[in-house]
């Protein structure tokens, strides 16, 4: 994801580039390459595949990310995630439009940490008004997607023990002091930015920033009843597959998306993320085959999320041999974070959020510093720029992100904790959400 | 009269079944029930978390019978049910007092 300011930088400097030889062959070109740059204009091409794009990342969260999701937790549970993720995605794109996107995306007195005001309410986001070749209110709505799926992300963390109510008020204090203030540090000009770190779809902005929050959830609000010692598989694993495909498919809306643009490096974002995919899917099989003797289908679907994760940041940067590489790590680190350490240190992430978002975010993050470099096929670093000095702007773009998001996810969890509580009671919680929460059951058979 | 209760393999029911026609039993009663034996459970895993399935799906098939019948069903049903691997079954064999076909009021060996 380029920022305007980012766009225009670059814009400027291949001109500077473009101007010297220009100068010297012919000054007829300047004022049209001038024109060019001051008047940007709307490109239908780009236009038809964002819109495209901004369906599809919402596809990701309803249904994609909400069935993943609803067949791993216990069939008296299933309604109460579906319900999260949609309640989710209704109050996130309201509050997106009314003030998460004039934060996010516009400048503001305190550039560094925050935007500003001047697009509050969408003021001034008009049928006319575009970002770059685009709409703005196509970019706003796109981005809207992503504020949607942030939060949503870190359902499966809390899931079958949260109340639906502390649940809404958490994700609206999240939205809001958490994933606002890092959207504008990595992709609105803020200080991460300035640093030079490269996220190019949401590496720390969507799953790290999820992955930590989930982590705190799940740490905060303690193990569900009866965990570890209780059986709680998964109910119904069809579901489940069914929505990591959906967020396969949805995920080219979201990595080839961020390039804001139809162009080449949309072309090689799709590639980059289908092979990365395809790689940590096998990994995570593989793995859990040597491991247990078996490939198991919740393996090779949880592998595929690993792999979309990883590449995520990367997505912009890498060629595909440096995709096959990230997905190969992001899968197995992560699976042996969700598989091994979970049980070792006792935390009950209940849907594995921290450890297939979060830990496959970081290893994605900083192996986006090193295949970014053009010697491993890369699209190349930025100059003066080296493979070492780029890896070290993504581990404080890294570190930044789960301190901040960290700390003050936990900060509001323990608040709600200590005023209307989070968890609901134990008799409802063996009851199940669907009945407790929302008076429904998800299967009358 | 007996009772032949037998604990088979659900996929080796339609073959039990056969046998026992073939050798003149006309009716049986299936049940679908769980347990274990010596075969114990399975273990599942999700994402590393093992849960232990202690009970198995089996099939019970019972089959009242004259007493002179009752070595060949037995016969019949471990030929038919027999795959050498652990899991096979178990046949009970009990003794029955009285059997009477509700439609007619026949009681004993006329109502098998």
């Amino acid at each position: 994801m380029r920022s305007d300011s980012a766009l225009e930088k670059l814009t400027v400097k291949s001109i500077r580039n473009l101007l010297q030889p220009l100068l010297a062959a012919s000054l007829l070109c300047l004022p049209a390459l001038v024109a060019a740059q001051d008047e940007p204009a709307l490109s239908s091409g780009d236009t038809a595949w964002m819109l495209t794009a901004t369906a599809l990342v919402l596809f990701m969260t309803i249904p994609g990310l909400s069935l993943f999701y609803a067949g791993l937790v216990r069939s008296k549970n299933v309604l109460s995630v579906l319900m999260q993720c949609f309640a989710i995605t209704g109050v996130m794109s309201i509050l997106w439009a009314v003030y998460g996107y004039s934060l996010a995306a516009t400048e503001g007195p305190m550039n560094g940490f925050i935007g500003g005001f001047d697009k509050l309410f969408l003021s001034g986001v008009t049928v006319d008004s575009l970002s770059g070749t685009i709409p703005e209110s196509l970019f706003m709505t796109f981005q809207m997607t992503f504020a949607i799926i942030t939060p949503a992300l870190i359902v499966g963390a809390f899931a079958e023990r949260m109340k639906f109510s502390a649940m809404l008020i958490f994700m609206t204090l999240w939205l809001t002091l958490v994933y606002v203030p890092i959207w504008h540090w990595v992709w609105g000009g803020g200080w991460i930015a300035e640093k030079g770190a490269l996220d190019f779809a949401g590496g720390t902005v969507v799953h790290i920033n999820a992955g930590i929050a989930a982590l705190m959830a799940a740490l905060v609000l303690g193990k569900r009843k009866g965990y570890p010692g209780t059986a709680m598989p998964p109910h119904n694993l069809g579901l489940t597959v069914m929505g990591a495909s959906m967020l396969w498919v949805g995920w080219f809306g979201f990595n080839a998306g961020s390039e804001l643009a139809a162009d080449g490096t949309a072309g090689m974002a799709m590639t980059v993320t289908q092979l990365a995919t395809a790689a940590a899917a096998l990994t995570w099989m593989f793995a859990e085959w040597i491991n247990h003797g078996k490939p198991s289908v919740l393996g090779i679907a949880t592998g595929a999320v690993a792999g979309l994760v990883a590449i995520t940041p990367a997505s912009g940067t890498a060629g595909p041999m440096g995709a096959l590489a990230i997905g190969f790590a992001g899968a197995l680190f992560a699976f042996i974070a969700s598989t091994k350490v979970k049980h070792w240190l006792g935390y009950d992430d209940s849907l594995d959020v921290w450890g297939v978002h979060g830990v496959a975010g970081v290893v994605g993050a900083i192996l986006t510093g090193v295949f970014a470099d053009a010697s491993l096929g890369g699209a190349g670093l930025a100059d003066g720029m080296t493979m070492g000095s780029q890896v070290w702007v993504q581990v404080i773009s890294v570190l930044a992100t789960l301190i901040y998001s960290g700390g003050v996810s936990l900060v509001i969890l323990l608040i709600l904790k200590a005023t209307i509580g989070l968890r609901v009671t134990e008799e409802q919680e063996t009851e199940g959400l669907d009945i407790s929460q929302h008076d429904e059951r998800g299967y009358i058979l | 009269m007996k009772l032949v209760a037998a604990v088979i393999k659900p996929f080796k029911l339609d073959d039990v079944r056969e046998a026992l026609g073939d050798i003149g039993v006309s009716g049986i009663t299936v049940i679908e029930v769980k347990g274990f034996g010596r075969q114990k459970g399975h273990t599942e895993l999700y994402r590393g978390a093992e849960y232990v399935v202690d009970f198995l799906p089996k099939i019970k098939v019972e089959i009242a019978v004259d007493d002179a019948m009752v070595e060949k069903v037995i016969e019949a049903i471990s030929a038919a049910a027999r795959t050498g691997k652990i899991g096979d079954g178990k046949i009970f064999v009990f003794d029955l007092n009285q059997v009477i076909r509700i439609r007619t009021g026949e009681t004993g060996a006329d109502a098998l």
